[in-house]
């Protein structure tokens, strides 16, 4: 059973107003368990639409949407997935440490779990000594490592994560890559992730879907056959550098259109 | 001690008005019933200290019967009608309309229901001037959130309740902590007019006009005095508080660290 199937899903903003706008057209998409899929298109195209869509945050204008083979809505009432958003939306009333609990807590887990639960994930993304201060004491990049850190506090069997590395430096970057690349693999999570950076997405991706300007259509999606696990190595490899011009040239076809 | 230096300037200042308040007085004699000097106000003060702190303290109670009821119902309505965005909605225009009536030209009446001589007659008018800023600015609390904290609440599937107690209630705190401090200086206001119209042969108000009447015009101004330390007093109590309640909250974060 697929993970995620999209099946001919349209969405219209303001449909009936003046500056309606068609976020997405005609959208096909299969998901099978384990893939890791990067949507990749012109700013605007759509990819944070789709990752709401999915995960039942607004309501597609046509189309059906299945997660786990149910309504892509019982899939958010029983939380089968964990999302990442574009920004980190961190509670500004919340130490850092309470705001990883927080899912945890909304489960019910004891005090004692979140809090131990929530130190581990602080640790992986390297948040350690942060516990107790508050998000504005963070740098952006920091905030979004501790939302990174939520997100996965839950262990969803599916992961929407939108431009989550966004506002990291370069070696940061590559490290939480790396990282992120180890926790797929462990946990064979199911994963969506958006992202503007070509190299990223061949590094970590098993398909790569390419999107095309406003109205978003699926323009090509790439597939990334690069052995797994991946490493330092893999930037190296000449399939690797051959994906990554293939991206790049339906990347600028994407544009044009 | 760094308050001390601090505040310097305002006690230098301070002294500074009464003394000139003092010589003015006493260069220009200017009539003890236009304008009694500082040193004749403080030993009318001495003299009916009892008297004073008595009638002081009955109306601060009327002020703090108010303003408990005001600002519970206002927060209880608030609560009630965001619940359902409708409700408030159709309640937010004549909250606010209400808001800019002279709540106190009711004096009259509502000493005509609940009894000139009963203290509950003052906490009544204090009550309905110190709810409408508190419901208002609760509803505001409650309502303007971050959409992608709503987004993120929502796919935890958290309960309408759940959202309450972890998103809406936290970020009304910093509005609610707003309507306090302007409520915790209309209800003294509130309390002493009110008594203009009439009361208790107890209460500051009547002790101002009574004593005016008399032309002691200096018993009026200390218990003039009486009241304005109270609300003083009351207005940094709720300053306080709010420094323990959200220590997170930008506009203490300078004072912090
Ligand atoms: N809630 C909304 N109401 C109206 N229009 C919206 C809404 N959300 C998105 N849109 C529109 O839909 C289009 C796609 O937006 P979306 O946020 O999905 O783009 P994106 O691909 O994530 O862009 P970026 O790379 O800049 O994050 C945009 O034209 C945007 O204006
Ligand atoms: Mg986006």
């Amino acid at each position: 059973m697929s993970v995620v199937a999209l099946s001919n899903v349209n969405m219209t903003f303001n449909s009936s107003s003046a500056n309606k706008t068609v976020a997405l057209k005609e959208i096909n998409l299969t998901i099978e368990p384990g893939e890791f899929i990067s949507l990749i298109g012109p700013s605007g195209c759509g990819k944070s639409t789709l990752l709401r869509l999915v995960g039942d945050l607004i309501k597609p204008t046509a189309g059906d949407i299945l997660v786990n083979g149910k309504s892509a809505h019982q899939a958010r009432l029983d939380q089968d997935y964990g999302m990442v958003f574009q920004a980190p939306v961190l509670f500004e009333w919340r130490s850092i440490i309470k705001n990883v609990m927080l899912p945890l807590e909304l489960r019910g887990y004891s005090r004692t779990d979140q809090q131990k639960r929530a130190r581990e994930l602080l640790a992986l993304v390297e948040l350690n000594g942060f516990e107790n201060h508050y998000p504005w004491q963070l740098s952006g990049g920091m905030q979004q490592r501790a939302a990174i850190a939520r997100a996965l506090a839950i262990q969803p069997k599916l992961l929407l994560m939108d431009e989550p590395f966004g506002a990291l430096d370069e070696m940061t970057r590559e490290y939480m890559n790396l990282e992120l690349h180890k926790i797929w693999q462990e946990t064979q999570t199911t994963i969506i992730f958006v992202t503007h950076s070509i190299p990223e997405a061949v590094f970590l991706s098993t398909r790569i879907v390419v999107m095309s300007a406003r109205p978003g259509e699926i323009l090509h999606i790439t597939n990334v056959d690069l052995p797994v696990p991946r490493g330092e190595h893999t930037r190296e490899e000449a399939a690797y550098f051959e994906t990554e011009t293939e991206v790049r040239e339906w990347l600028r076809a994407a544009k044009q259109k | 001690m760094k308050h001390v230096k601090q505040n310097l300037p305002a006690i230098l200042l301070f002294i500074v008005a009464l003394v000139i308040w003092e010589g003015t007085v006493r260069l220009l004699s200017i009539q003890k019933f236009l304008l009694p000097a500082p040193s004749v106000i403080w030993t009318s003060f001495r003299e009916n200290f009892d008297r004073l702190t008595y009638i002081g303290w009955f109306t601060t109670r009327e002020a703090l019967g108010g303003f408990a009821i005001g600002c519970s119902t206002g927060i209880l309505v608030a609560l009630a009608t965001s619940r359902w965005t409708l409700a408030s909605e159709t309640l937010m225009p004549f909250a606010i309309a209400a808001n800019s009536v002279p709540i106190i030209a009711f004096a009259p009446i509502l000493n005509n229901w609940f009894g000139i001589d009963n203290p509950l007659s003052k906490m009544m008018i204090v009550a309905v001037i110190v709810f409408f800023p508190m419901m208002i600015n609760t509803v505001r609390g409650l309502t303007l959130i971050d959409p992608a904290a709503l987004e993120l609440m929502r796919s935890y599937a958290a309960s309408e309740f759940t959202i309450l107690r972890k998103l809406r209630l936290p970020n009304a705190l910093p509005y609610m902590f707003n309507a306090f401090k302007v409520a915790a200086t209309l209800s003294m206001i509130g309390a002493v007019v009110s008594e203009y119209f009439g009361g208790n042969r107890s209460a500051l108000g009547v002790f101002i006009t009574q004593e005016a009447a008399q032309f002691r015009f200096q018993n009026s101004w200390a218990a003039i005095i009486i009241a304005c330390v109270v609300g003083l007093v009351f207005y940094l109590v709720i300053l306080g508080l709010e420094r323990l309640a959200i220590p997170w909250h930008s506009s203490l974060r300078a004072q912090q660290s």
